[in-house]
């Protein structure tokens, strides 16, 4: 047949072919520790926000309950909590002629679900008043539901469950591409978590939300821990609607963090399937849950306990231990908590789950005593991201199932449905969105994760220069400049608080000598802020830099007249508040300094956006948009 | 000096954890031992699939546990020997451009896949993959030159 290889010998072609298979699979060893590792950064990042987040929450908190505005406009009674959540009143919102989305009108119907689909798909946005009144029936609509939603596969073909969505609209519409839209032959569990991170989490409300009007006993809703205010000012959600609806976006969100309050904690099929977010407790009640008043739970800090502490209470602990009868509002918050919030994990025992700082990790005992006690067989929940879509634990009792496709980047995971069928079998159906017509290989996905992942991690590491700085010198007795890996990678854990794996990271952040020791301060030397800043104190730029999107919220919060400025002596007062709720010691006219040496001053105001972009963390080696990346 | 040999050791040791560490997903120590080929190559060694297994065999020296997972206690004493005796070093990239013309220079297609399926066959995901990235898609052609900076890349 005419191949070469016939006229070898076939000794020798083995053996060429054992050698070529084994660089083969070295290769492949290495491309998958690679991308092992870059979901590894990406995961630990977003799980050190998390924590972040509780402290920066109390303080969010506390400005919107207290800070007054010097000129509060109209009405100088009011103060600004009042003005920032005056119910809205939509009979004064005009719809311009020129508005050429859809315009709904109530009740809805599947046509109304189609013209928002399709407006969507063409990335028009729908008008704020129709928005806002979708949002006030869609709550009326779920008071009316209780806590935990009882289901039966008797008269329906399969129920389709879905996880996280994170604001992935490209995910939800090939899901409804592959499965067909909600209807009464076809029924739909969302299993939380729809908002944050991605961009089209607006959009994603507006359809389920529109599509449980329409099909009320049909498409359910179970609440996720990012359907909560203070999860949304951090990851995205608040952004993008203020981004989207510049004239209404604190009353939205202001009405949508009642409508979040009203979902549904949990749902129940043929009372064998539980459904719901996160996890369970040893302390889980579901009668209790059913019967507690859920809306009164509004975000992970909506109890006092959370309020007059400095450390949030974990999990499954009781708070600092006193002789007071239990709180039964403390036991509703907890038990909330630990279902939105929870992990299973393979070791028995429940233990506080230090990694998210809520809920707790639950092993397969704690789930086969709550099976049995209330008879269940499968416990399907979301709240992890998962690279295959799902994954099933605890001997098949317990799955996991998670919606968003490329969660991290582009290429970092599938995303997946259940159909559930009448026997209960679970299927699981993958998929995975992609921007381009011609499939990546391995080795570009790969490439193209680990990049991603390496300039965020880069950005965490510039954003704590001055402490690395002198982590670093303490191991650097002689001055040098070099210190050894191993302590290059203490270093790096311990302020970071990362739990990485340094020494595999090492090369694609700072420089070795020949000798093997680390130039310590090279890791650095890539990466700049946006401006050049006269950096009278580096640790100031530094803490701007950390927490610039965090500051960026707060301006726009105070920015009442959307102009994007916002007087000088606010934002010192916000700056000066802000600072010492995290307990950052900082001179007392140090911002003063380093706002007059940027001089972004304008009559005595300041453009915050302007401000805010000096601390933006630049990466020097980076290729401009529309530039080939290198993998 | 028997301390600094144990700097070495220990520093050897810290490598292997932090490796394993990757695949250990509950981060209780163990992973599943479908990863440890992955581990092993990570950590720079070129063992074929028949060295692997009997690297296993040594781990799972006391058949007692049949659940798939391997526990770091009983992997690193078996790995960090192998790192001390620099077992299963690198091939020299001009031995692998050798077997490469070995075959002739050039490998058609169905002789690509041939060679998949000799020594020690490849999975079908595996000759895919090979397939897709090394294999000319207009020529059906595998040009070893165009292919080896990829296989040798890190």
């Amino acid at each position: 047949h005419g191949c070469s290889c016939c006229s070898l010998q076939n000794q020798s072609f083995f053996q060429a072919a054992i050698l070529i298979q084994k660089w083969y699979r070295f290769t492949m060893a290495r491309l998958e520790m690679r991308r092992r590792y870059s979901l590894s950064i990406f995961q630990s990042i977003e799980y050190a926000d998390e924590q972040d987040q509780l402290q920066l929450s109390n303080f969010f908190t506390f400005m919107l309950d207290h800070c007054t505005h010097p000129d509060s406009g109209k009405d100088k009674n009011k103060s600004n909590v009042e003005i920032l959540f005056e119910k809205p009143d939509v009979r004064k919102i005009d719809v311009p002629d020129s508005y050429y989305g859809p315009r709904l009108s109530f009740p809805l119907t599947a046509e109304d679900a189609n013209a928002l689909l399709h407006a969507f798909r063409n990335e028009q946005l729908l008008h704020a008043r129709y928005v806002l009144q979708l949002l006030s029936e869609t709550r009326r609509v779920l008071k009316e539901m209780p806590n935990i939603t009882h289901l039966s596969t008797s008269y329906s073909k399969e129920i389709t469950v879905c996880g996280d969505l994170h604001g992935n609209l490209d995910d939800l519409l090939l899901i409804f591409y592959k499965n067909g839209l909600p209807s009464e032959q076809n029924r739909y569990v969302f299993n939380g978590d729809f908002v944050d991170r991605g961009k089209n989490s607006m959009e994603i409300l507006i359809i389920l939300f529109a599509f449980l009007l329409i099909y009320p006993n049909d498409l359910h809703l179970n609440r996720g821990n990012h359907e909560d205010y203070i999860m949304n000012l951090r990851y995205g959600f608040t952004k993008e609607v203020s981004k989207k609806y510049k004239d209404h976006w604190k009353q939205i969100l202001c009405l949508l963090r009642d409508v979040f309050s009203w979902l549904p904690l949990a749902t129940i099929i043929d009372s064998k399937v539980l459904i719901l977010h996160g996890g369970i407790s040893d302390t889980t009640d579901l009668d209790f849950l059913n019967a507690l008043e859920r809306n009164k739970v509004r975000d992970r800090t909506d109890h006092t306990a959370v309020k007059t502490q400095h450390n949030p209470p974990s999990g499954s602990a009781e708070p600092s231990g006193s002789n007071s009868p239990p709180d039964p509002a403390l036991e509703e918050w907890k038990q909330i908590l630990d279902i939105l919030w929870s992990d299973p994990r393979s070791q028995n025992g429940c233990t506080p789950n230090k990694c998210r700082g809520g809920g707790c990790y639950f092993g397969p005992d704690v789930t086969a005593k709550l099976f049995a006690r209330y008879n269940l067989k499968m416990l399907i929940r979301s709240h992890e991201f998962k690279p295959e879509g799902y994954e099933i634990s605890h001997d098949g009792k317990v799955i996991t199932i998670f919606s968003a496709s490329n969660y991290y980047e582009e290429g970092s995971n599938r995303g997946a449905y259940i159909k559930l069928n009448p026997e209960l079998t679970p299927r699981f159906v993958q998929y995975q969105v992609s921007k381009f017509t011609r499939r990546k290989n391995l080795r570009e996905r790969v490439g193209t994760i680990e990049s991603a992942a390496l300039k965020s991690l880069r950005e965490k590491i510039y954003a704590h220069r001055s402490e690395l700085t002198s982590a670093f010198a303490q191991y650097d007795t002689n001055g040098t400049g070099r210190i050894s890996v191993n302590d290059w990678a203490e270093a790096m854990e311990s302020v970071l608080q990362l739990e990485l794996p340094w020494r595999m990271l090492r090369p694609q952040l700072v420089q070795m000598n020949p000798d093997g020791e680390v130039d310590f301060m090279s890791c650095f030397y890539d990466l700049k802020m946006g401006q050049p800043t006269k950096e009278a104190q580096p640790a100031l730029a530094e803490t701007l830099c950390r927490y610039r999107k965090d500051l960026e919220i707060i301006f726009n919060i105070i920015d009442k007249d959307h102009s994007g400025l916002i007087s000088f002596e606010e934002f010192s007062q916000t700056w000066r508040l802000f600072t010492s709720h995290l307990g950052i010691e900082v001179e007392d006219d140090s911002i003063d300094k380093l706002v007059l040496s940027i001089d972004y001053n304008k009559d005595g105001h300041i453009d915050f956006n302007e401000f805010l972009e000096a601390f933006h963390v630049v990466h020097r080696l980076e290729k401009k948009p529309g530039s080939s990346q290198c993998c | 000096m028997a301390s600094r040999k144990d700097a070495v050791v220990a520093e050897i040791e810290k490598k292997i954890t932090k490796a394993f560490e990757v695949f250990d997903r509950e981060s209780n120590k163990t992973v599943d031992v479908r990863e440890i080929g992955c581990i092993i190559r990570s950590l720079g060694c070129f063992p074929n699939e028949a060295e692997v297994q009997e690297l296993l065999d040594q781990v799972n020296i006391e058949v007692e546990d049949p659940s798939g997972f391997v526990h770091l206690d009983k992997f690193l004493p078996v790995m960090t020997k192998v790192l001390l005796d620099e077992r299963f070093q690198p091939i020299p990239e001009d031995v692998l451009l050798h077997a490469f013309e070995s075959l002739k220079g050039y490998l058609l297609r169905q002789n690509v896949i041939l060679c998949c399926f000799s020594g020690e066959p490849f999975t079908q995901e595996e000759m895919e993959d090979m397939l897709n990235v090394a294999v000319d898609p207009e020529t059906n052609i595998l040009h070893y030159r165009d292919y080896l900076p990829k296989l040798v890349i890190d």
